[in-house]
């Protein structure tokens, strides 16, 4: 998952978090789904508070938001949840992220993308893989090991903290 | 379905045929004689030699055919099932189980054991008087013999041409065959066995013999012998007529015979299906429970009568859906039991001890990933009794007790717990010892005063053994910590109470299942959690001045003991108001008791466990989720950690006040 991709072009699924662009490889989506009724996890992290039932399973709800600091808003009718396959500690496990619009697959070119600069972002930025240019704009591919080890703790500059916890 | 390795279907064919063979043989122990048993063993032999050259374990099918062989001289009576014999062939089955596994087998000692066999044989055969082969007759009998085979026995690989010249080698024969149900060529299948023998044949040996060609193919194909001896062969007619009620009783019996096999083979019918496959269907089953519910939430608001029929009739079936998969997971314990026999068996061997085992409540079921889990604990648990809780026969009788030590081997349905106990007629624990040892070691002070429980629990700490000789059995000081660990990491509990001179029982308490549990379902705020049964004592309702009264201390007084109560809305920051009428539900872990504040019990619930991902490991008050019948998720409270929480709670207030 985390090894480099390939030099071919990216088959990415588009959604929007906050105003951001951001795209997932479309190999790890499973399905798209509407909002469905959540169960809060008392206790657990903002980044992680809740699960949901797939399908008969019962599978984590992951705000991305929350690991690129962004407020949360009230869920939208263009609200959805994408459920990936992601493998978790060697287990591919089903997680769903909240989105707050999903956009088409995109083709994405390897001459458009490029790595996420050290300055200038407000984000961690092991939490970004690829940062690709699109009509003027950037689109975000985020790097989901890292921010799933570091359990969406966003705030980049304590990064020694979160060295020592990774 | 087709992907399975054939290897890997003959392997699992394999461990069934063994399973059998081996209760075949520990029963031909017992029962010498029974001809029956003799035939189910000599049969798993031949059908493991057969499908173990067809797929090319040639070794095994070479080594069986020694068993086969030697079992085929019992079969025919020429040599008697000694316990000897017994002995031998089962351990040629472990060398054939090694075969079949591909585990590495040194040919010596393959020849090591079919060595020791021929001379068991030699000496079971020319040392007692062999029962007689057959009633002996004198004189030459004539026999009818009329049998057809089932259309699909030759897809099935039954062959009647070898069944015929096993005829002819009994005596003279004349064969005809009976052409009456072949169909018109137009009609005729070619696969299909369209012909049944009329066989006339003179020969000396008797019934059984004629039986024994069929032995293979009897089950599935109809076969009648007359004895045709008293009648002159012209009269042949007239002798069918004559014999006729013995052929109608003979023909009476024969679907009797049958149905007794189908009725033996009821009970191991069963269909292969891996774990995942289950797991699969449960999670369908959960997604169709949530389709349902939708559907019936559009049934209620529409006016038309039959959606509504419909709607009701599929909330009927998918919760019938439900109720059996939760069953189709568990199995009878018998599967389980069944392994011990051997161990037994070969425990009497290695102690030198005269063992019985006897077993109860095989029909007790439990999920089948728990009785796997379970049958290292309990072989732990038989061996020690047998090594150190039984005594040598001298022991025995010398303290008036019969020779053989008993162990018996129970289980038991208790509310959703199965309660296994294993008890033995042995020397029981000595606590002296018991406490020397865990003295010794370290594991309490010297002097120090126990319960007589809190000294037996020390037979299960980490590191603690009283055996004062190391055995090739038990006393390597792991094991009894393993054992509980096991039993634990099943959610269960271990006990063991002893009386010295008379014996020791330790029983296991473990859940039915650990994909289900039954639960009590309550509200907190908007969410819905779910408190395993098993650990609720008792709901008492919180009243307004009590809550208010009890707002610093959170302790309640019930029946003169004080329990510290948690509220959960305040633990999961629901953010509402509280109900007006809260409950308490008191929970425990043996010892410990503490009440969890909810706003509404909704009701028991059976309750299919999901894991929880990663992500909420830490959180620890959860061990893990289910699926509500309306599709929406609760999560199971996890009473060790609550109860922690409270006992700390407690303190603190304790500290404090």
């Amino acid at each position: 998952m985390n090894t480099e991709l390939a030099d071919g072009p990216i088959e990415a699924l588009t959604f929007d978090l906050y105003g951001e662009t951001f795209a997932l490889e479309a190999g790890l989506v499973r399905e798209v789904l509407d909002l469905l009724p959540e169960t809060g996890v008392p206790g657990a992290p903002a980044f992680v508070n809740a699960v949901i039932n797939f399908r008969g399973r019962v599978i984590p709800l992951i705000d991305l938001r929350v690991a690129f600091d962004m407020d949360a808003r009230e869920p939208t009718i263009d609200s959805r949840i994408v459920v990936i396959e992601h493998a978790l500690d060697g287990e591919p496990t089903l997680i769903g992220l909240r989105a707050d619009k999903v956009h088409e697959v995109t083709t994405i070119h390897r001459d458009i993308t490029e790595e996420a600069p050290r300055v200038g972002l407000r984000w961690r930025a092991d939490f970004i893989r690829l940062l690709a240019r699109r009509d003027g704009d950037v689109i975000v591919i985020p790097d989901l090991d890292q921010i799933f080890a570091a359990r969406g703790q966003s705030t980049a500059t304590v990064t020694p903290i979160h060295a020592s916890q990774a | 379905m087709s992907g399975q390795d054939p290897v890997e279907i003959f392997r699992q064919e394999a461990q069934e045929l063994f399973e059998d063979i081996e209760q075949g043989l520990l029963d031909l122990a017992h029962r010498p004689g029974d001809r029956d048993l003799v035939d189910a063993v000599f049969r798993g032999l031949h059908t493991l030699k057969g499908s173990g050259a067809m797929f090319g374990f040639d070794a095994l099918a070479a080594f069986t055919h020694h068993c086969e062989t030697a079992f085929d001289r019992v079969r025919k009576g020429e040599v008697a099932a000694t316990s000897e014999l017994v002995g031998a062939v089962l351990a040629c089955q472990d060398h054939m189980r090694a075969l079949a596994e591909g585990r590495p087998a040194e040919q010596a000692d393959g020849d090591a054991l079919l060595a020791e066999l021929h001379r068991v044989v030699a000496s079971a055969g020319g040392g007692e008087a062999a029962p007689a082969p057959a009633p002996a007759v004198p004189g030459l009998n004539t026999w009818r013999v009329k049998f057809s085979l089932p259309a699909n026995a030759l897809i099935n690989g039954a062959r009647p041409l070898p069944l015929l010249d096993e005829l002819r080698e009994l005596g003279e024969c004349t064969v005809v065959a009976v052409t009456d149900a072949v169909p018109d060529f137009d009609a005729l299948v070619p696969t299909q066995c369209h012909l049944a023998w009329d066989v006339t044949l003179v020969t000396q040996h008797g019934r059984d013999a004629i039986e024994d060609v069929f032995i293979f193919v009897i089950d599935d194909m109809t076969l009648d012998i007359q004895d045709m001896t008293a009648a002159p062969p012209e009269a042949v007619e007239q002798a069918v007529v004559e014999t006729a009620p013995a052929a109608v009783a003979a023909q009476a019996a024969a679907p009797e015979a049958a149905n007794e096999g189908r009725a033996a083979k009821a009970g191991g019918d069963t269909v292969r299906v891996p774990a995942e496959r289950l797991d699969e269907m449960m999670d369908r089953v959960g997604e169709l429970v949530i389709a349902q519910s939708r559907l019936k939430q559009l049934a209620a608001s529409s006016s038309d009568i039959a959606l509504r029929a419909v709607a009701e009739e599929i909330e009927r079936l998918a919760s019938e859906m439900r109720d059996t998969m939760m069953v189709v997971r568990m199995v009878p314990i018998a599967q389980l039991f069944g392994r011990f026999r051997r161990l037994i068996h070969d425990l009497a061997r290695d102690t030198g001890k005269t063992i019985e085992l006897s077993t109860e409540g095989e029909a007790t079921e439990l999920d089948k990933t728990v009785i796997e889990r379970l049958a290292d604990p309990l072989i732990h648990l038989i061996r020690n009794s047998a090594d150190h809780g039984l005594e040598t026969p001298e022991q025995r009788i010398a303290s008036g007790k019969p020779a053989a030590g008993h162990i018996v081997l129970a289980a038991r349905q208790s509310g959703a717990e199965v309660v296994i106990t294993i008890t033995d007629d042995g020397r029981g624990v000595d606590r002296a010892r018991v406490r020397a040892k865990a003295e010794e070691n370290g594991l309490i002070q010297p002097g120090q005063v126990l319960s007589d429980n809190e000294l037996l629990q020390l037979i299960f700490a980490p590191g603690f053994s009283t055996a004062a000789a190391i055995t090739n059995l038990s006393g390597r000081g792991v094991g009894m910590d393993v054992v509980k660990k096991t039993i634990e990491g099943l959610r269960g509990a271990i006990e063991i109470t002893s009386t010295p001179g008379h014996g020791s029982v330790v029983s296991l308490r473990i859940p039915l299942t650990l994909a289900i549990i039954d639960g009590l379902l309550v509200r907190v705020g908007t969410s819905r959690y779910v408190i395993p049964l098993s650990s609720v004592e008792e709901c008492v309702e919180l009243s307004i001045e009590q809550d208010i009264r009890s707002a610093g201390r959170s302790l309640i007084t019930l029946r003169d003991q004080l329990v510290p109560f948690i509220r959960l809305r305040n633990m999961f920051k629901t953010g509402l108001a509280p109900d007006p009428h809260q409950k308490i539900v008191v929970v425990s872990t043996g010892q410990e008791r503490v009440g969890l504040v909810v706003d509404q019990i909704l009701g028991d619930h059976q309750t299919v466990i999901k894991p929880l991902s990663p992500f909420h490991a830490d959180v620890g008050a959860f061990s893990g989720a289910t699926i509500l019948g309306d599709g929406g998720v609760a999560l199971i409270l996890d009473i060790g950690s609550l109860v922690a929480a409270g006992q700390r709670q407690d303190a603190q207030l304790r500290a404090a006040g």
